[in-house]
């Protein structure tokens, strides 16, 4: 059973209630911010704001309308954060929520530049007593655990963002734009991009309007793990032994070089 | 005894030396930085990263990321050509430079981690990667890397400390391992300035199309071979100054042989990768990281791979500085075009290194020069190339 959350930017009305309701459950101070000219607010995600509508004025032939998304963690099928941590402190289980365990994040912030779609962010104003870690979405699989739904998802009053079961909620996505091809733009959003997400989008306007970049089905991980799985055993055994033999065969080369030196040079000196 | 047998010798450091402003100006400098470094360090450690630097979520990795780190490992190089030139491959003739080299490789590693301990997040939890494995991870090999290959830098230096100790059984122990040590320590460069680059295979879609390569760890394992011999130039050349040594011009110019065929195989699979993709017009937009680009090609590569492949260049002092600080100046731009320009960012993010963030780098690097010259005057660190000198001298 691999939970899943399906929004839909068509019923989105840009409350902020999953905004505001992610604050309460995991206990998240507000932050001071800037004027951005922007409603989006605050202006990104941080490390006290996991979960995000974005404003995004989309134009069209009426002239323009309205684009929200909904922005925080994926919760990737197969994560790069996860691949990337050195210390496996990001993990991907098996009900579908990307966990991270604080207690053991040392703060390399290589899940940041591993993850393509700039979700994990770091505790800046940490010193050495709070500790310095990475935080994000967890999917609030503290409430997944007691046979919740995820605070953002119970709050949604418009219906925008549903919670379910993976296979069925990518069926529904189908099925909505299957229903009104007219107002769909046919895509869903995450059921493919890197591998699949736990988090999956249709949209009524194009999703690049939305910020959402194009990204391939494979994940983008996997380069990284050929070379960690197949290219650094294979330099590292033949490095040890193509160095020693090396060494070998120079030593002995010398050695015979300098017997033939020596034998030239005795030889000459018995002449003499 | 001359004073500046006594300076070389390294022995008798009680010799007064004539004060001139340099004499004071230079350690004043050095350690007036390291203070501030270490000031702005304090703060870090109360209040955090964001107190002194202009990192933020979407610039995760700035200055000492790409300076400190990628470039001290590059850098570091020289210890691990010198090392492979003069015990693997048997070029006895190196022998005189390996010292300085070996040092400056491990002073760089000791720079790196110094860095790390500022910009990790949690540095006390450093050596968690030795209990929590996540063999998927290239910051995982990474780490590994520091870890082991600052350690056989430490035991290839320590014959040294031995020798000034006369601590002789400690140093014939050493000897015994260093063939088997070298070829460790050669292997764990390999991987460590590879892996380097690796860590950037995991973001296609993030780095520029002109940097980001599935042969990313082959580049940048090629580019630390070239500059290695380069940084062995640049330390010979300055520490001849400094410690008023003569300048072996003819082995540092038989060492930068290596430099032109590294980086024309280098070269060869940069151009042939951007073909092979037909991203080469990628180079020609005129914007600026095709402008990066092409600086860092022609003056950091092309240039240099000429230039050292004029024998009339490898027997001049000032024409190998000049090609060196070229070799340098590319991978250093390199690294920074690769870990930080060319990496594409959420719109409307921006990055500067702030002032703090230059003076712990500053003082990082103070602390590494000094810590160089305490070693060249306290311990036999050209005490293999003065006796070099005197066969040289007497043939």
């Amino acid at each position: 059973m691999a939970f899943a959350m399906l929004f839909d930017a068509t019923k989105c009305t840009a409350c902020r209630g999953c905004q505001v309701a992610c604050k309460q459950w995991n206990d998240l101070p507000g932050e001071v911010t800037t004027h951005t000219g922007s409603y989006t607010h605050p202006a990104q995600l941080s490390a006290d704001t996991w979960l995000l509508i974005e404003f995004h004025e989309v134009e069209n032939d009426n002239g323009f309308t309205w684009g929200f998304r909904r922005r925080a963690c994926m919760h990737c099928l197969e994560p790069a954060c996860a691949s990337a941590c050195p210390v496996g402190a990001l993990q991907k289980t098996n009900e579908g929520p990307v966990v991270y365990n604080e207690d053991r994040c040392i703060g390399c912030r290589y899940c940041m530049v591993a993850c393509p779609f700039d979700v994990p962010t770091f505790t800046w104003d940490r010193g050495l007593m709070e500790g310095a870690v990475i935080r994000k979405c967890k999917f609030c699989v503290d409430r997944l655990g007691s046979g919740l739904e995820p605070a953002c998802a119970k709050t949604c009053p418009s219906g925008a963002l549903k919670f379910g079961e993976r296979d069925e909620l990518i069926a529904e996505a189908h099925a909505r734009i299957e229903a009104q091809p007219a107002k769909y733009v046919p895509h869903v959003y995450g059921e493919e991009e890197v591998g699949g997400t736990s988090i999956l989008y249709v949209s009524h306007v194009p999703f690049e309007e939305l910020g959402m970049k194009s990204l391939g089905s494979e994940p983008v991980q996997q380069r990284s793990e050929q070379i960690m799985e197949k290219a650094t055993p294979a330099v590292a055994l033949g490095m040890l032994l193509g160095l020693g033999g090396l060494y070998w065969v120079v030593k002995r080369r010398n050695q015979r070089s300098a017997k033939k030196a020596s034998a030239t040079r005795g030889d000459r000196e018995a002449s003499s | 005894m001359t004073t500046r047998e006594a300076v070389l010798g390294g022995r008798e450091l009680t010799v007064a030396r004539p004060i001139s402003l340099a004499n004071v100006l230079v350690p004043g400098t050095l350690v007036g930085l390291m203070g501030l470094a270490f000031a702005v360090a304090m703060v870090r450690y109360v209040s955090g990263i964001g107190a002194i630097s202009n990192l933020n979520d979407a610039y995760g990795w700035g200055l000492w990321i790409s300076f400190d780190l990628l470039c001290g490992v590059a850098l570091a190089a020289g210890a691990f050509v010198t090392a492979t030139a003069v015990y693997i491959f048997g070029m006895e003739r190196f022998r005189p430079i390996l010292r300085p080299a070996v040092l400056t490789g491990f002073l760089g590693y000791l720079m790196v981690v110094v860095a790390l301990l500022v910009d990790l997040g949690r540095p006390e939890r450093i050596w968690y990667l030795i209990i929590h494995w996540n063999v998927n991870s290239v910051m995982f090999e990474v780490g590994w890397c520091v870890m082991l290959y600052t350690g056989v830098l430490a035991l290839e230096f320590s014959p040294m400390l031995w020798e000034r100790l006369r601590l002789e059984p400690f140093r014939r122990v050493i000897e015994m391992l260093v063939i088997p040590l070298v070829i460790l320590g050669t292997t764990l460069s390999t991987l460590h300035q590879s892996s380097l680059g690796s860590l950037f295979t995991i973001a296609p879609d993030q780095l520029n199309k002109l940097w980001y390569s599935p042969l990313l760890p082959l580049m940048f394992w090629l580019t630390a071979v070239a500059v290695g011999p380069a940084m062995v130039i640049l330390e010979s050349t300055i520490s001849s100054r400094v410690f008023k040594r003569g300048l072996e011009t003819d082995l540092l110019g038989g060492l930068a042989k290596v430099i032109p065929v590294a980086l024309a195989v280098y070269l060869g699979v940069k151009i042939g990768e951007l073909v092979a993709t037909s991203e080469l017009d990628l180079a020609f937009k005129g914007n600026l990281e095709s402008n990066l680009f092409l600086v860092e090609m022609i003056v950091g590569v092309i240039v240099p791979m000429v230039l050292f492949s004029l024998p009339k260049v490898r027997r001049s002092s000032g024409w190998l500085l000049v090609g060196a600080l070229l070799v340098i100046g590319g991978v250093v731009m390199n690294r920074f075009d690769v870990s930080l320009v060319g990496l594409a960012r959420p719109a409307g993010a921006s990055y500067f290194p702030s002032w703090m963030e230059f003076v712990v780098t500053l003082g990082i690097l103070a602390g590494g020069v000094t810590a160089f010259g305490l070693v060249a005057r306290n311990l036999p660190l050209f005490g293999e190339h003065a006796h070099a000198e005197a066969k040289v001298g007497a043939r």
